[in-house]
């Protein structure tokens, strides 16, 4: 193939990747005062990778020796990526500002970490997935731990570092025992191999190496029992940065799963479908209960994505089109529904400093009514009642889970979904029952008031754009089947 | 036939025993020096293989950069290690378990261990190789045409470690006073000393 038909696919990478260097390289010669420059010129980078994205290729293609593959489903992904990108890099200007975190490599850091998940979402190949991951993850675990003056965030950084290499080890070993007994690591090959079912002599190592990489995967995704580092994490590390730990990334690895799971792996549907199946139940389960004595809101929102990602876990077990366009829809919903309570979280600021304690928001409808009326948008649409966003969400992965005929794992997942519900109304409760507490500082940003309208807009009014939103995910999801 | 497997035990055996002497020596200087053993031994185990290549990076890479930063970080450090391992033995069955329970996975795969028939037609890289091609040879016509991606990823990620080495580390400290040679050697006479006419009897 020609190198420049095989540039043509990498257009958004590619340009994400110039731009970064060309940033640092300016960061590197004007200092920290370049800090707000180069977060815009990220911003705008990023919105152009988006159109770059759009106008790329619609049917699959691949480049560099099948390593590198675009179709519609890694579209899809990707604009929702760097969308999730964007709107936490425009959150994070004032905080950074605030809090004085100048370093101009914050926002360099943020972009590598999203060409890190790019890669992730376009890998064809064991090894691109996990270079990809792993520029991913070196970008976070350095973000997490940006504030190193303060003890919580570099305590955030170094559990997220030493338990990401575990869960990298943990990948590779399980890549070595499938390359081991099918002496390939391409997914086209993989799946080839495992078209007609595998071999006896093969089975136990397949399905060994196999329940590895899943095992690492999940704690990409942060799922149960693999979600151990989330909820410090998620306290630790700056507020803006939690917002794109609970978006991007889990968006990315979600997406990397389901690739993995139905692509190479797709012949062996049956045996992966339990462990999926146990991994969403005990996520769905324990997100519902450990959440309920949270006093943090960002350890509240860190169990809470724990819980999402097992609804979402629910469409990918059905193995079905339906399933995967659910898990889509699932993702898109998540990011608006995330970005906006972070905004929100984010406007907890009272005599210029964060307040995170659940029990401040006390009596916020008489104080600042506009942001209760969005946190309460938010809220009940995280608990999945309609006609928000949230819902639809829900509706479709347990719809999918239905067709497939799995009925415990429905009826479990509902009863999660009421439980967690609790949670989500009494921060709904507080908000307008319970005795004020002092104001909230009025000076938020306009960024942030911004984003926090417009999201709660798209949440609310989000039946209008459901059946296009729906129409790209089939596609996106069918280029999978093929 | 028998030297290469006699070659093979003894750099086995020495790999799996200074393994072991790496967690039980007493001094951390003689695990870091245990440790290159294992290395060393290692790369023997990999000439064995015919990979002469990976033999060598292991040497210059984990004994070269690896062990000496360990060494470094053992001596300069002051690291009370008798302390850190306070209750070491209280995880020991637990470590144990993990220990058996992956040494028996372990057994079970490998018994089961058959090279796939079919995995000739799948392996879709193919390399020219005859007797001249050495290992790097081999590797570098691969590895800057074949993965020309994973090894721009690969660097990449690199840059990436840089940065985030200096972002977490690199400090501005504004009252610490640096020599800035080019300015001590411009300095005239007339910057820095000034003669007065002094009258006598009057002073300054």
């Amino acid at each position: 193939m020609n190198i420049l038909t095989e540039i043509n696919l990498i257009w958004p990478e590619l340009c994400i990747a110039l731009s970064a260097m060309c940033l640092l390289m300016i960061g590197a010669f004007r200092g920290d005062s370049s800090n707000k420059t180069i977060t815009w010129v990220s911003i705008c980078v990023m919105g152009v990778a988006c159109l770059l994205v759009l106008l790329g290729p619609n049917n699959p293609s691949s480049a560099f020796n099948n390593l590198f593959i675009v179709d519609q489903f890694s579209n899809y992904s990707k604009i929702l990526i760097l969308m999730g990108a964007i709107l936490t890099l425009i959150l994070a200007l004032p905080y950074n500002l605030r809090e004085g975190i100048h370093q101009f490599e914050f926002p360099i850091l943020l972009l590598f970490s999203v060409l890190g998940m790019m890669m992730m979402v376009s890998a064809n190949d064991l090894i691109a997935l996990y270079l990809g991951i792993e520029l991913q993850s070196l970008s976070l675990y350095v973000l997490a731990a940006i504030r190193r003056d303060s003890i919580k965030s570099a305590e955030a950084g170094l559990k997220y570092f030493v338990l990401g290499a575990l869960s990298s080890g943990i990948l590779l070993y399980g890549m070595t025992m499938v390359y081991g007994f099918t002496g390939a690591t391409g997914f086209n090959e993989l799946e080839l191999a495992f078209s007609n079912g595998v071999a006896k002599n093969q089975f136990i190592g397949v399905t060994v190496g196999l329940v590895f990489i899943l095992c690492a995967l999940a704690f990409k995704v942060s799922a149960v029992p693999f979600h151990m580092w989330t909820p410090d994490v998620y306290e630790g590390a700056p507020t803006p940065i939690t917002a794109f730990f609970s978006i991007a990334p889990k968006i990315a690895a979600m997406i990397l799963l389901s690739r993995v799971l139905l692509e190479p792996f797709g012949g062996l549907f049956i045996q992966w479908q339990q462990v999926i199946c146990f991994i969403s139940i005990a996520s769905m389960a324990f997100g519902a209960f450990a959440a309920i004595n949270q006093t943090n809101i960002k350890r509240l929102m860190a169990y809470s994505s724990i819980g999402h990602m097992g609804f979402v876990l629910v469409g990918l077990a059905s193995g079905s089109i339906a399933g995967l366009q659910a898990v889509l829809l699932y993702l898109t919903v998540y990011l608006f529904m995330n970005v906006g309570t972070f905004a929100c979280i984010l406007a907890m600021k009272r005599d210029d400093r964060m307040v995170e304690e659940i029990n401040q928001l006390a009596g916020l409808s008489r104080t600042n009514p506009k942001m209760t009326i969005a946190l309460t948008v938010f809220m009940f649409s995280m608990a999945g009642i309609p006609p928000l966003a949230g819902f639809f969400g829900k509706y479709f992965v347990f719809k999918a889970a239905i067709d497939a005929e799995l009925y415990t794992l429905t009826v479990i997942g509902l009863l999660a979904s009421v439980v967690s519900a609790f949670y989500y109304l009494r921060i709904v409760k507080l908000m307008y029952f319970d005795e004020a507490v002092d104001k909230f500082d009025r000076s938020i940003g306009k960024e942030i008031s911004f984003i926090t309208i417009g999201m709660s807009f798209v949440t609310t009014l989000f039946i209008i754009i459901l059946w296009p939103v729906l129409d790209f995910a089939a596609i996106a999801a069918s280029s999978i089947f093929l | 036939m028998i030297i290469s497997s006699l070659a093979f035990y003894l750099f086995s055996f020495i790999t799996i025993f200074s393994a072991v002497m790496v967690i039980s020596a007493r001094n951390p200087v003689h695990s870091v020096l245990f440790l290159i053993l294992a290395f060393f031994n290692s790369a023997g185990l990999f000439v064995l293989l015919g990979a002469e290549f990976l033999a060598m990076i292991l040497v210059v890479v984990y004994v070269g950069a690896v062990a000496v930063l360990f060494l470094f970080v053992v001596m300069m450090l002051d690291i009370n290690f008798v302390e850190l391992r306070e209750g070491f033995l209280q995880y020991l069955p637990i470590g144990a378990l993990v220990g058996i329970i992956l040494m028996a996975e372990l057994v079970l795969i490998f018994g089961s261990w058959v090279i796939n028939p079919s995995s000739e037609s799948i392996v879709t890289t193919s390399i020219v190789y005859n007797s001249d091609t050495t290992n790097t040879h081999a590797l570098g016509q691969l590895i800057y045409t074949h993965y020309i991606y994973l090894f721009q990823a690969a660097g990449l990620l690199l840059l990436v470690a840089m940065i985030g080495a200096i972002v977490l580390t690199v400090r501005k400290r504004p009252t610490v006073k640096r020599q800035n040679i080019s300015e001590q050697v411009a300095v005239r006479v007339d910057d820095v000393i000034e003669v007065k006419d002094v009258t006598s009897g009057s002073g300054i």
